[in-house]
């Protein structure tokens, strides 16, 4: 077992891992932050991805250890300090982008970091930016609508179906 | 995964250093290994991550002109840094997975494991760029040796890659959308007085050039110059995702369309 130390949302924390423990499961068993889910653990789905510095990142192909140092961003960080939701948690209620919540950690991770990096993105931009989420439910259509109103675009030309 | 130690050298000596044990692996940014240990067809016991190297980040110009990426530089970085000096090697390094992917993959990591259908070799190969590593440079017509095999010997580490700028090229990708790699991709590279075309994702013997196509293209750069050659679909891969003869036709489809983005 090695110890790494690590900022998440904005908090240091430490624990024990091995080699093999993947950043997800320190996220999730080390450290009980449970709204960063594993829908695959295979790198396709994207329901892991957190900030890791600043970036995407899937949780589950990333081992803990490499996280030594490192500024981690979960969902659970994403509120706005009074507890209120952030901007795209509210326009993913507002514009119904989930249904089973499922996906919705791992969308809303790379929707900030897509708003991060441009902050006012196309519908076709959105579209690329979320290749590696995976939606069961929505038709991602209302994932768009959602990121477009989070950046302060109109939502009313997205594809409706 | 089977249990390993794990390693974060700070420097390319002390990475060789760690990856002298016995069973040592060498760890870029684990976009494939990792899902590869998981799946427990690869087992190493030591593994050594190259992430913590500084002197193996980042792009740069060198004195001849040419592009120098350093062996762990990501995806998103070569996408973001090339785009100025080689724009078809930085939109080849943004169509890599996706942008999680993009943020953790790097280039060495990517042509030490030499998958058939990986981008990276295609630019390497095209473009003739050089592999250094820790002990040596190694032009990119030697270092390709068939799917998953290249001249890399054991523990050896690929530190920088070096791409001379062409004066025109492009990538076409035609994208295997489950796994996002390349379907079939081809790379052409327009130099002055030569034109190299590698190809990716169509061969069993993984990445190679189309030599044909290299010669009528430096007769005549014009998409029509290939109009009238066959390639031949043995050898290729054939799997659900397309036969032989299917990837044997893109091969051509997709360097005409190269040639007439150029
Ligand atoms: S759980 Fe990480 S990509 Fe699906
Ligand atoms: S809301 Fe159910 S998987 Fe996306």
């Amino acid at each position: 077992m090695t110890k790494v130390t690590m900022t998440v949302n904005g908090k240091s924390v430490s624990g024990a891992v091995e080699g093999r423990t993947l950043l997800s499961d320190f996220i999730r068993e080390g450290l009980r932050l449970t709204g960063t889910h594993v829908g695959c653990d295979t790198s396709q789905c994207g329901a892991c991805v957190v900030h890791v510095d600043g970036k995407a990142v899937k949780s589950c192909t990333m081992l803990a250890a490499e996280a030594e140092g490192a500024e981690i961003k979960t969902i659970e960080g994403m509120a706005n300090p009074d507890g209120s939701l952030s901007v795209i948690q509210q326009a993913f209620q507002d514009h119904h982008g989930l249904q089973c919540g499922f996906c919705t950690p791992g969308m809303v991770m790379s929707a900030a970091a897509l708003l991060a990096e441009n902050p006012s993105p196309t519908e076709s931009e959105i579209r690329k930016y979320l290749e590696g989420n995976i939606c069961r439910c929505t038709g991602y259509h209302n994932i768009i609508k959602a990121i477009m109103a989070a950046s302060g675009q109109s939502v009313a030309d997205v594809a409706a179906e | 995964m089977y249990e390993f130690e794990f390693k974060r050298p700070g420097t390319i000596a002390d990475a060789v250093a760690a990856l002298g044990a016995e069973e040592a692996q060498a760890l870029g940014g684990g976009q494939t290994l990792l899902p590869t240990m998981k799946q427990r067809l690869a087992a190493p016991e030591v593994l050594v991550s190259l992430s913590g190297v500084p002197e193996m980040q980042g792009v740069c110009m060198d004195d001849a002109g040419r592009v120098c990426i350093g062996g762990a530089t990501t995806h998103a970085t070569v996408a973001a840094e090339a785009a100025d000096n080689y724009p078809a090697l930085a939109h080849l390094a943004g169509q890599i997975g996706d942008p999680a992917v993009r943020n953790r993959g790097t280039i060495g990591g990517s042509l030490a494991n030499n998958d058939p259908a990986a981008c990276y070799p295609a630019a390497v190969l095209a473009s003739g760029a050089t592999i250094v590593t820790n002990a040596r440079e190694i032009v990119a017509d030697d270092f390709f040796d068939g799917m998953f095999t290249t001249a890399l010997d054991d523990g050896e580490i690929i530190t920088e890659v070096k791409f001379p700028v062409p004066e025109a090229a492009s990538y076409q990708k035609f994208l295997q959308p489950a796994s996002r790699f390349a379907l079939t991709g081809v790379f052409v590279a327009k130099f002055p007085g030569a034109v190299r075309v590698a190809v990716t994702g169509a061969s069993e013997e993984g990445v190679f050039r189309w030599t044909a196509a290299e010669e009528a293209l430096s007769a005549d750069f014009t998409p029509d110059a290939v109009a009238g050659l066959a390639v031949s679909p043995d050898g290729m891969i054939s799997d659900l995702h397309g036969s032989a003869a299917y990837r044997a036709n893109l091969v051509k489809v997709l360097t005409k369309r190269a040639v007439a983005a150029c």
